[in-house]
């Protein structure tokens, strides 16, 4: 048993070793992110001055917080559908569907989407082009599969006692669902949709297939930036990144890891 | 449901059923008639294989051209096979870390656990990009670990740590080790632990308790865990090309140069079909995996 929780520990000075080194040295004074050359904020104030930086993550929190929601709604519905409906013609193609964008290389996913706008703009003339209107229909996507996921390993896990009540009260399904359902599973929606906003945050190849001209995302700013060199303001960056998925993840969490009540 | 309701029913089967029907697989049945189209010059840059001769006669235009290219040139074999055989040592190397990581945090005391487990999952929250371009600070000729080495004496020459086979496999299991850990994590969980008590009634070392019950048990999570490392380790785009050189082309790279450097979108369009023929096994059963967790958690 040590020997495991050795090997466990070392496991996480692995997975969160490289993490520490972008933050400690995104306050270095010195270009060289690599030595130390005391410490300072100038990168952060570097940081807030990069129009380029600033203009990709106000498009990629547009995009995120759009493919999020329509994630969160398309999601919702197919985890009920599975959750709930066991038999109905085609549930097994419509599982194959949903499990696809998770398992999919991305590199697939990207380009199959591409194709399909390039196509759909002969065919029916829309979209015109790619933009942030077309990265955040791919980005749906994916979110989709994430937010069925959660949603019917919640719905899994439910005591349907309660729905039955309100069912033998009187109350219509709608009402039912309105009421009594959505309530008790608002903590795996939130934990859905914060987890399609994260990924669409962070998707750089999917994004990149499908971006246009004028909608360059954070990730593709810094794909471009990180190809050129290491650069201490992307350490910054990243500092920023980790501290607010940190505080939103363990909120998340402490919401939905409280088991429901039986 | 007890009272049925049919319009309920109706919308939640059928707005996500169209949306993944164009958004899935449309655009899958794309990638595969592209893949038989002839590359021209213009946007788009291929002449589609299904077409109207005068507007109304059904024509075939289709080409193999783009997979006789793939199979002809060695540079995509080459690229197939890196990358397979990358993805299988990342996917063994996660196995070897991560089946004790997950062993130790299901066999912790209760209240441990799922802070424990929160770790493992922080990480795959935070920018997957950021966290590839920080062990190029680490592993560079004048990064961190080669100061170190430098600073104590142990080396007198900066070790080649970067743009090579190992900075590569090293960002694959950085990054796909989480996919290890969860589902193996949740089958070790579940296991009925008076299976071992039972065994060491019967005289097992836990050594050999462990290979005859708790290994067998775990199979569907090594399975599970090993398909969601697999997967997306032989498609992958950003490793090989932050922290790969030269001799680490892998499969991914090459559609991403196919698409966006030669714009031959027949040729990206038969790379992923192949991808996609040789990740169909693995796939399939990764699917099942995710359905299993989902309907049992």
């Amino acid at each position: 048993m040590s020997a495991v929780r050795v090997v466990l520990v070392l496991g996480y000075v692995f997975l969160y070793a490289p993490i520490v080194s972008l933050i400690v040295f995104s306050f270095n004074a010195s270009r060289l992110v690599t030595v130390w050359a005391g410490f300072s904020t100038r990168w952060y104030g570097e940081l807030w001055d990069n129009d380029a930086i600033r203009g990709a993550a106000a498009i990629s929190i547009e995009v995120a917080a759009s493919a999020a929601t329509a994630a969160l709604v398309l999601g919702t519905a197919a985890g009920f559908a599975l959750a709930r409906y066991r038999r109905f013609r085609g549930r097994l193609l419509f599982l194959a569907m949903v499990t696809a964008p998770l398992v999919m290389p991305e590199v697939i996913t990207g380009l199959s989407l591409l194709l399909l706008f390039v196509a759909l703009e002969s065919w029916i003339g829309w979209p015109q082009g790619r933009g942030i209107a077309t990265i955040i229909l791919a980005h749906a996507t994916f979110g989709t599969a994430f937010v069925a996921i959660i949603v019917q390993s919640r719905l899994a896990a439910f005591d349907r006692a309660l729905e039955e009540a309100a069912l033998d009260l009187g109350a219509r399904p709608w009402k039912v669902f309105l009421v009594i359902t959505l309530p008790l599973i608002a903590p795996a929606l939130i934990t859905g949709w914060l987890l399609a906003f994260t990924l669409s945050l962070d998707d750089l190849v999917i994004a990149s297939f499908n971006a246009g001209p004028a909608s360059t995302t954070l990730p593709m700013v810094i794909f471009s930036s990180v190809r050129l060199g290491v650069s201490p303001q992307i350490n910054a960056l990243a500092t920023i990144f980790v501290v607010a998925v940190s505080i939103l993840v363990v909120t998340a969490s402490s919401l939905t890891l409280r088991r429901p009540q039986r | 449901m007890n009272a049925p309701d049919p319009m309920g029913r109706r919308v939640a089967i059928g707005l996500p059923y169209l949306w993944l029907v164009v958004f899935v697989l449309v655009p899958f049945l794309i990638v595969l008639t592209i893949s038989f189209a002839e590359s021209a010059l213009g946007i788009p840059p291929y002449i589609a294989p299904l077409g109207f001769a005068k507007g109304w006669i059904p024509q075939l235009r289709g080409t193999l051209g783009s997979y006789g290219l793939i199979l002809g040139d060695s540079l995509y074999l080459k690229a197939y096979l890196n990358s397979l055989r990358f993805a299988a040592v990342a996917m063994l190397l996660c196995l070897l870390l991560g089946y004790p990581m997950a062993y130790a945090i299901a066999r912790a005391p209760e209240r441990w656990r799922n802070p424990l487990l929160m770790l493992v999952i922080l990480p795959f929250w935070t920018s997957f990009l950021i966290r590839v371009y920080a062990w190029i600070g680490i592993l560079k000729t004048n990064g961190l670990i080669n100061n170190l080495l430098l600073w104590t004496g142990i080396v007198h020459e900066p070790l080649p740590l970067l743009n090579n086979e190992f900075s590569v496999e090293l960002g694959l299991v950085y990054s796909y080790l989480p996919f290890m850990i969860l589902p193996l994590y949740a089958t070790l969980e579940r296991m009925d632990l008076s299976l071992l008590e039972a065994a060491a009634d019967l005289g097992a070392t836990p050594f050999r308790a462990f290979l005859a019950v708790t290994l067998p048990l775990s199979l569907p999570g090594i399975a599970a865990g090993a398909a969601l490392v697999f997967i997306p380790a032989v498609g992958e785009f950003v490793i090989p090309d932050l922290l790969g050189g030269p001799d680490t082309l892998m499969i991914g790279k090459v559609l991403w140069d196919e698409f966006f450097t030669n714009r031959d979108w027949p040729v990206a369009s038969a790379v992923a079909v192949a991808m996609l023929v040789l990740l169909v096994a693995p796939i399939v059963l990764a699917q099942h995996a995710l359905r299993k967790g989902a309907e049992s958690s």
